[in-house]
């Protein structure tokens, strides 16, 4: 789950990293309270799940309240990159005199936490990392030994800060690792860390990512509300479905993500494209097939339906039994095209064939399935 | 022979009791795995269907000689279970329960490669491991797969793992063992593990290879196979069209930056050698191919 700047901030703060005052608003009124409150100069800032905001015209220095109201007028309701932008974070402005990066990710080839630090903040780390490596200090942490004082002060020595940041660097450093690891973050990235002119060090921006997979053990309702999915990823989320909103017409149900994602490969390569990645697991029950089906049907792409399971435990019987208990229970527009391939297949076909017409048709292999899969969708 | 377990493994359950492990555990010792213990601290003394229920995994290694430990405890639970079984003296470990937060998985990999270097984990996300005809540790269906050789498997997937066995089957083609990483971003066993293994089983004389999207993890073993692998390979990677950004349903499974496209897996693989398939039935032909002219 990514968090938008000002909930980050937030989580950030929960670390006792130190943020800007800011405060998070939907009207232009309540933005102009929160600049007063907050104090000029200000900076109005688009919430969005998207990077770009600056040159996109979402980040706005305001002096005065009727500058606040003119930017904040400008921002609520501007699309940026397609996403509507809904929330201004309203933070008292910084003065800035070095612009830094730094962040922790977990690096899946060493199978250890990655520290990154660099002096060149500000702009892309991608583009840091290409044009000047060397400018980036990097960590690896066993999570079992943590980021120990030595090991923190150290990695700040190489990064080549200004030496007036760096112990405020070695004490953010320290809790934004704390709050990685006891905040079960995938990511947590400061772009810039700033050191203001009177030496103090402060995360001016904030991107987290959380770990979906931690919720339990976190309070994380209020990030929830403000996740952005298309209508029909929301759908299928209410109904527990791992499902993918994609731009083609083949809308797509399997069971387990590696032979889902390989389905879409398959349309791809019978000339088509899919509609939607959905893994419906390893059970494909009728309830569950119904659910999926339902998500389907409502999505005004699809033009034809391709069902690909294989029956491992669950049989092909089981399967097919679902399958068409699910098709009495749902009326689907599209033409359905069925692979039914595992343990039962042939008892499984035999369920489905007095089912069978121009719009359901069942094919022994992936590929014959998908080749059919894509003609209709034409 | 086999790799990682076979007719001697005597597995212990923790979550026996529960409906998972009930289900999975009774089926597996149906197919003649040792199934020879199940814990569950507030049951201890009990049985399911004969199978007896311990305290804990260092009293069910004390009682049975367990020597695996099969994991279908509740994500929130799974850190705390896998240190169980390592301290309690188990030396391999599967963890079938999704969902586990990647922090605990990665300090408890990290933590057994420290403390436990003799333990090997299988997981979290694995269908498990099934060495056909001799053990089955996990959810695969035992019934699509052909005991004997010569193909060793190792996947990243479940379901694309089934196929791949019955494609094999339905050929007439045996295995010896087929290994589910999983599609975590921290796998306890990689595919580099699984690759050195087969390549020293005299029996596998052929190995196949699923990956995924996401991670290096089959640039890593590419590099492997270039350098040590001499046994013939085949290989299929699934997400060519999952589009960057966006998890697809693995929480490994996921392209980000430009790295861990399906397009450069293939190629590193395709350069260190492996026959690469566009699709599964295209890599389970390659195999049967390979198998037909291993003479």
């Amino acid at each position: 789950m990514d968090l938008l700047e000002f909930q980050g901030k937030q989580f950030f703060a929960t670390f006792g990293i130190p943020v800007s005052d800011g405060r998070a608003v939907d009207t232009v009124p309540e933005a102009v309270d929160a600049a007063e409150a907050v104090g000029y100069p200000v900076v109005v800032k688009a919430q969005v799940h998207v990077g770009g905001r600056g040159k996109a015209g979402g980040v706005k220095l305001a002096t005065n309240a009727d500058e606040v109201r003119e930017h904040a007028g400008n921002i609520i309701g501007m699309d940026i990159k397609g996403h509507r932008v809904n929330v201004v974070w309203i933070e008292h402005a910084s003065d800035i005199d070095q612009e830094y990066y730094a962040s922790f990710t977990l690096d899946r080839g060493a199978k250890k936490h990655l520290g990154m630090l660099s002096a060149e903040g500000g702009v892309e780390i991608e583009t840091v990392a290409v044009e000047n490596p060397d400018a980036i200090a990097k960590i690896w942490i066993d999570p079992v030994d943590g980021l120990t004082p030595e090991v923190a002060r150290a990695w700040v020595l190489a990064a080549n800060l200004d030496p007036r940041a760096t112990e405020g660097a070695i004490d953010i450093l320290t809790k934004l690792y704390t709050a990685y690891v006891e905040g079960d973050a995938d990511l947590c990235e400061i772009n810039p860390l700033i050191l203001t002119p009177d030496g103090r060090v402060h995360a001016l921006d904030a991107k987290v990512t959380l770990d979906d997979n931690a919720e339990f053990r976190h309070e994380w309702g209020d990030y929830a509300l403000t996740q952005v999915r298309d209508e029909r990823e929301e759908a299928a989320h209410q109904k527990g479905l791992q499902y993918v909103g994609l731009d083609g017409s083949v809308g797509i149900i399997a069971n387990g993500a590696g032979l889902a994602m390989s389905t879409l490969d398959v349309v791809n390569q019978a000339g088509g494209e899919a509609a939607n990645f959905l893994d419906i697991g390893g059970g494909a029950n009728a309830d569950v097939m119904a659910g999926a089906l339902e998500v389907i049907n409502n999505d005004e792409r699809v033009k034809s339906i391709f069902i690909n399971i294989f029956g491992g435990i669950t049989r092909g019987e089981e399967v097919a039994n679902g399958i068409v208990e699910a098709l009495s229970r749902v009326t689907i527009e599209a033409p359905i095209v069925i692979r039914l391939d595992g343990t039962n297949a042939e008892e499984g076909r035999a369920i489905l064939e007095p089912h069978l017409s121009d719009k359901l048709q069942s094919k022994p292999t992936m590929l014959e399935a998908a080749k059919a899969a894509v003609e209709l969708a034409k | 022979m086999s790799i990682f377990v076979d007719e001697n493994t005597k597995v212990v359950y923790q979550g026996l009791t529960g409906s998972q492990g009930r289900f999975y555990g009774l089926r597996n010792r149906d197919y003649g795995t040792q199934v020879v213990a199940g814990t569950n601290p507030k049951k201890a003394g009990e049985d399911v269907d004969g199978i007896p229920i311990f305290a804990s995994v260092a009293d069910a290694v004390a009682e049975t000689g367990a020597t695996a430990s099969c994991i279908f405890i509740p994500a929130p639970g799974v850190k705390a279970a896998v240190m169980e079984a390592a301290e309690g003296g188990v030396e391999f470990i599967v963890v079938i329960t999704e969902g586990v937060p990647a922090q605990d998985e990665a300090w408890f990999y990290n933590e057994l490669k420290r403390n436990f270097p003799q333990v090997q984990l299988l997981g979290p996300n694995c269908p498990g491991i099934i060495s056909p005809g001799k053990c089955n540790i996990g959810i695969t269906a035992g019934e699509i797969a052909k005991p004997g050789g010569p193909v060793g498997i190792v996947s990243r997937s479940g379901t694309l793992t089934y196929q791949a066995l019955y494609e094999l089957k339905l050929q007439d083609i045996g295995v010896t063992t087929c290994v589910g990483i999983g599609g975590d971003p921290v796998p306890g066993t990689t595919f580099i593990d699984c690759l050195e293994r087969f390549e020293a089983d005299p029996d596998t004389l052929a190995v196949m290879m699923i990956g995924e999207i996401g991670g290096s993890a089959e640039e890593e073993a590419a590099e492997f196979i270039a350098e040590k692998m001499t046994k013939p390979m085949s290989a299929y990677i699934a997400g060519v069209t999952a589009p960057a950004g966006k998890k697809m349903g693995h929480a490994g499974a996921i392209v980000s930056g430009g790295k861990g496209t399906a397009a450069a897996k293939m190629e590193a693989l395709a350069a260190a050698g492996v026959q690469v398939g566009r699709n599964p039935t295209e890599a389970g032909a390659l195999m049967v191919d390979i198998v037909r002219n291993l003479g």
